[in-house]
C-alpha cells in the first residue's frame, strides 16, 4: 500500500502548494500528514463548497489548490463547481474518496457511489481512479491538466490504496 | 443609508485594496459606480465571497483584502466566519451590507432584521466588530478598519430597501475578471 506521506509528498513534489478540505476515513492519514507539514499549508474547511472558495482565492493569489474530500462532498459543492470554477476557468485538483464502490459500503454512501462518475461527466469535469499502479503517473498529469486547462480535475481515490 | 451611497464611500476610501463583492447588485453596483482591476466579480456561487476572499487573504498577507458582503450571502455560508475568526488573516476585512432582503431578487426578506449578524461574527472571533446604521458611522469605521489589523467585521445596516432601480450587469466575462484579479493581485 502507498505510504499517506508519499502521497502528500508526491503531490508537493508536482506543485501542489494549498491544500484544504473535508476529512474522510479514506484520506485521514493524509490529511494528518498534511497539517502537520510545515512546507505547505493544509486549511481544514467547514464544507466541501467552503473549500473548492477559499482554493479558488488561493490559485488567484497565485498558489496551485488541491481539495481533498469525501465524494458526498461532491453534490455539497456543486454549484461552486458550475458557477464559479467552470465559468471563471480557476483551476483546482479535486482528491476525491470513493465511498459507495460497487455498492459494498453504509447505505448513506451508495447512491453517490453509484452515480460520482457520472456526476462529473454531467458536469464535465475530467475524472481518474487512482489504483495501486498509477499513483505518481496521475498526480503528475494532473498539474499539466489542471493549469493548462485552467479547470478543475477530479482523482477518485477507494478504500486501500493509500494507508 | 442604501446600496449605492454606500459603495460609493467605500469605493472613495479605496487605494489598492483587493475586493471580493459578492453575487448579485453587490457585485453589479461596485462594477457600476467604479470598476477597478482589483475588483473579483463573483456572479455565481452564491455564499462563496467570504471563502474565496479568505483564500486570497491567507495568501496574500502583504495587501488588505475586502469581502464585500451581503446578508442573503453570509446566512448562506455562516460556516466561513468561524474559519475566518480561526486562521486570523490580519489583512482581513469583511464589510456585509445588510438591507434585510434578497433584493436582487425583489426584496423578499432574510432573517437578519431578527438575527444579529455582528453578534455572529464576535463569537466567530473576529477581532474587531462593528455596526453601523449611518453614513458619518459608516466613513469612520471603513477609514478605521482600512488602516488596523483584523479580521474585521463591519456590519453596515441599510435602511433604503425600498430602492429598486435598474442596475446594469457586469460586462466583463468572468474570465476577464478573473484575469484582471490576478495581475492586480499578483
Amino acid at each position: 500500500m502507498f505510504k499517506s506521506e508519499d502521497f502528500a509528498q508526491e503531490l508537493i513534489n508536482n506543485g501542489y502548494d494549498f491544500f484544504t478540505g473535508v476529512p474522510c476515513t479514506i484520506i485521514g492519514n493524509l490529511i494528518t500528514n498534511l497539517t502537520e507539514r510545515s512546507d505547505i499549508t493544509y486549511i481544514p474547511a467547514v464544507r466541501e463548497d467552503v473549500a473548492v472558495g477559499v482554493a479558488s482565492g488561493a490559485y488567484m493569489a497565485g498558489r496551485i489548490p488541491a481539495v481533498l474530500m469525501q465524494n458526498s462532498g461532491l453534490g455539497q459543492c456543486l454549484n461552486a463547481l458550475t458557477s464559479l470554477n467552470l465559468i471563471y476557468k480557476l483551476p483546482c485538483l479535486l482528491i476525491v474518496t470513493w465511498r459507495g464502490f460497487e455498492g459494498k459500503d453504509a447505505p448513506e454512501h451508495l447512491v453517490m457511489g453509484r452515480i460520482c462518475e457520472k456526476l462529473l461527466d454531467t458536469v464535465g469535469i475530467p475524472h481518474h481512479t487512482f489504483n495501486p499502479d498509477n499513483i505518481k503517473v496521475l498526480i503528475n498529469m494532473s498539474y499539466k491538466l489542471i493549469t493548462e486547462n485552467k479547470a478543475p480535475l477530479a482523482l477518485f481515490l477507494k478504500k486501500g490504496i493509500i494507508d | 443609508m442604501n446600496y449605492r451611497e454606500t459603495i460609493t464611500a467605500i469605493t472613495e476610501l479605496l487605494q489598492d485594496q483587493l475586493v471580493v463583492c459578492a453575487n448579485g447588485l453587490i457585485s453589479r453596483e461596485a462594477f457600476t459606480i467604479r470598476d477597478r482591476a482589483e475588483n473579483f466579480y463573483m456572479i455565481g456561487s452564491m455564499g462563496l465571497a467570504s471563502s474565496i476572499g479568505l483564500g486570497v487573504a491567507l495568501n496574500k498577507p502583504s495587501r488588505k483584502v475586502i469581502i464585500l458582503d451581503g446578508d442573503g450571502n453570509l446566512l448562506m455560508n455562516l460556516g466561513s466566519l468561524p474559519m475566518i475568526g480561526f486562521l486570523q488573516p490580519k489583512n482581513l476585512l469583511h464589510i456585509v451590507l445588510d438591507n434585510e432582503v434578497y433584493a436582487s431578487t425583489g426584496n423578499q426578506p432574510t432573517i437578519s432584521n431578527v438575527i444579529e449578524l455582528e453578534e455572529i461574527a464576535k463569537s466567530a472571533k473576529y477581532t474587531y466588530v462593528k455596526k453601523v446604521t449611518t453614513n458619518e458611522d459608516m466613513r469612520r469605521e471603513v477609514a478605521y478598519t482600512l488602516e488596523n489589523d483584523g479580521p474585521s467585521f463591519l456590519l453596515v445596516k441599510i435602511s433604503d430597501k425600498a430602492e429598486q432601480r435598474e442596475i446594469g450587469r457586469v460586462t466583463h466575462s468572468p474570465e476577464e475578471i478573473k484575469e484582471r484579479f490576478m495581475s492586480a493581485v499578483n
